[in-house]
């Protein structure tokens, strides 16, 4: 078909055609506000962040330590069974060197995302943090890293507790 | 299975433009109208409507299949509308094939609209609304994060570099060069472009990325005896799969998209594929990112874990190679409206495989196709598998 259409539809326009009011449109600035409960599973883990610590949940049939913790396993559909306490070092096992931000506004020193493997927990089971205390160019897969911590009167029960991690 | 055979009849679609002045119900019009008048159909020979579009924080509209229906041409109609991220574009196919293979109806339009360029300053923060809420959202990240988390996962494991990674944005936005509604084909970019540009959130550089992007495609689809009836060249679903993984994103192999794998695994057997290296003469695979062309070619089986840069190297994903691997131009090239992006991989083998992509037609006559579009927080595959 494409070969016996002459014009397709569809009107591009430019950024100048906004900025000299060529097109007529309307702006809306959403002020959504949400407050969402936490849960079991990671209500603990919240509190548990509070405390300074890591916490997982095993499942006794597939034998997963998983964090962020669950209260069903999704591989069995049935209710894990066990709290697992975890330590806060890890392995990275990706990162991004990231220049920026969530809305599109560039940064001169990259944000650092990383999935974290967590020790304690099962093969595999990473979180998406942080890293600090590093030079960009020194982060490597497999390096090694350990959770720094706001002190404990600034914690307030987020993931945030942890202001990253950096190499050991 | 007792499945009836569904053949797709028409297709049209509008130019893919970063910001286009026609409103979301005008393009999806404007796609409807040139799918049905390349078959001489009408309106009124459609008995439902299938819609596919992404996120309504693109638009700003809650509801958005309702507010899409009428350009849809779903009024006093049976309508239903799917979402599954970028997987959406080829799941709106599957969507529409069981209305008809079902039995239920024996005709369905297709539609899918996207309008990113509704979202201010830039649609990506409307993205960060698909992270874990309490334990991913506080650290703001943003959607490249995770493209290129997974893409240094993939580079890691297989010892590559980025330019055997750039060959694939190369291949894409030279193939769309020749794509009439094509947003960012360019016959002359190299390598060294892709490894000049921006670096964005490393190993993701600015030519590594499909572009944001307002556009719609449309497809019709009819039951066995009604597509002979309507047209001489008839493109048959063989088959259809499509999976899901965790939404543990962070706790899964990132090297590697198992769930691709399970889509291809089914919609191989529905369509009675036993070698699809041999079988399959041309894929659309998704390419919202250059490495992810390569991640699916492994994932649907194609292609050995790992291996897929090398054929692209070798040029076997050329146009004119052994297995031509979008040949539209792709997400990369053509461009990216969500949903609109993944039907246009259809349409693009509905038109490879009647042999009117013109320009971009593969030589040999191929007679099986399959497109597959992947999506949601990097969880789901979709696929399609298309024949003459």
């Amino acid at each position: 078909m494409t070969v016996h259409i002459k014009e397709f539809p569809g009107t591009a326009l430019s950024r100048k055609d906004f900025e000299e009011g060529r097109v007529l449109f309307t702006t809306w600035d959403p002020n959504a506000r949400y407050a969402w409960d936490a849960g079991v599973a990671i209500g603990r883990y919240l509190a548990e962040l509070k405390n300074g610590r890591l916490i997982g949940r095993k499942c006794h049939k597939c034998r997963r330590i998983m964090i962020p913790p669950r209260m069903v396993c999704e591989h069995c559909f049935r209710p894990t069974d066990e709290w697992v306490y975890l330590e806060d070092t890890g392995t990275v096992v990706s990162y991004s060197l990231c220049y920026v931000t969530w809305d599109v506004k560039r940064v001169k020193e990259p944000i650092i995302p990383a999935i974290i493997e967590i020790d304690g927990a099962s093969k595999g089971m990473g979180i998406m943090h942080l890293l600090g205390e590093v030079e960009p160019e020194e982060v490597k897969i497999g390096m090694r890293v350990k959770a720094v911590w706001k002190p404990p009167e600034e914690r307030e029960g987020a993931i945030t507790d942890i202001r990253y991690f950096k190499p050991l | 299975m007792t499945m009836r055979r569904v053949a797709i009849v028409g297709a049209g679609m509008t130019k893919f433009v970063r910001r286009a002045q026609e409103t979301a119900k005008e393009l999806a019009w404007e796609a409807a109208k040139m799918a049905l008048d390349s078959c001489e159909m009408t309106l009124d020979d459609i008995e439902a409507v299938s819609m596919g579009t992404a996120p309504d924080s693109f638009d700003g509209v809650h509801m958005k299949g309702e507010y899409l229906s009428d350009g849809a041409g779903a009024w006093g109609k049976p309508y239903m509308r799917c979402y599954v991220g970028g997987g959406t574009g080829v799941f709106s196919v599957i969507h529409g094939w069981y209305h008809v293979a079902s039995g239920v109806f024996d005709t369905c339009l297709v539609v899918c609209e996207e309008k990113m360029s509704c979202c201010q300053p830039h649609p990506q923060g409307a993205f960060l609304t698909i992270f874990d809420h309490t334990t991913e959202r506080p650290l703001w990240p943003n959607l490249l994060w995770i493209f290129a988390l997974e893409m240094n996962a993939y580079m890691s494991r297989y010892g590559l570099k980025k330019e055997d990674i750039a060959l694939v944005s190369v291949k894409n936005k030279r193939n769309a060069a020749d794509h009439p509604c094509a947003l960012l084909g360019d016959p002359n970019i190299t390598v060294e472009d892709v490894l000049n540009s921006e670096v964005l959130a490393w190993p993701v550089q600015r030519l590594d990325v499909s572009p944001v992007t307002d556009g719609a495609v449309a497809i019709v689809l009819a039951a066995d005896h009604v597509a002979r009836r309507v047209t001489d060249k008839p493109v048959w679903i063989e088959g259809v799969g499509w999976s899901l993984d965790t939404a543990y994103w962070a706790n899964r192999d990132l090297s590697y998209p198992t769930y691709v794998e399970e889509a291809a695994r089914m919609a191989y057997k529905m369509a009675g594929i036993t070698e699809p290296r041999k079988q399959i003469h041309i894929v659309e695979p998704y390419d919202p990112f250059d490495y992810k062309e390569l991640h699916h070619l492994e994932g649907l089986l194609l292609f050995d874990k790992g291996k897929a840069p090398e054929a692209t190297a070798l040029g076997i994903t050329q146009r004119d190679g052994d297995l031509p691997v979008c040949p539209s131009g792709g997400l990369l090239g053509v461009g990216n409206p969500i949903a609109a992006a993944g039907l246009m991989k259809v349409a693009e083998i509905f038109w490879q495989l009647r042999g009117e992509a013109g320009k971009r037609q593969v030589p040999g006559n191929p007679k099986r196709g399959l497109a597959q579009a992947w999506g949601d927080l990097m969880q789901v595959g979709t696929v399609v598998i298309l024949g003459v």
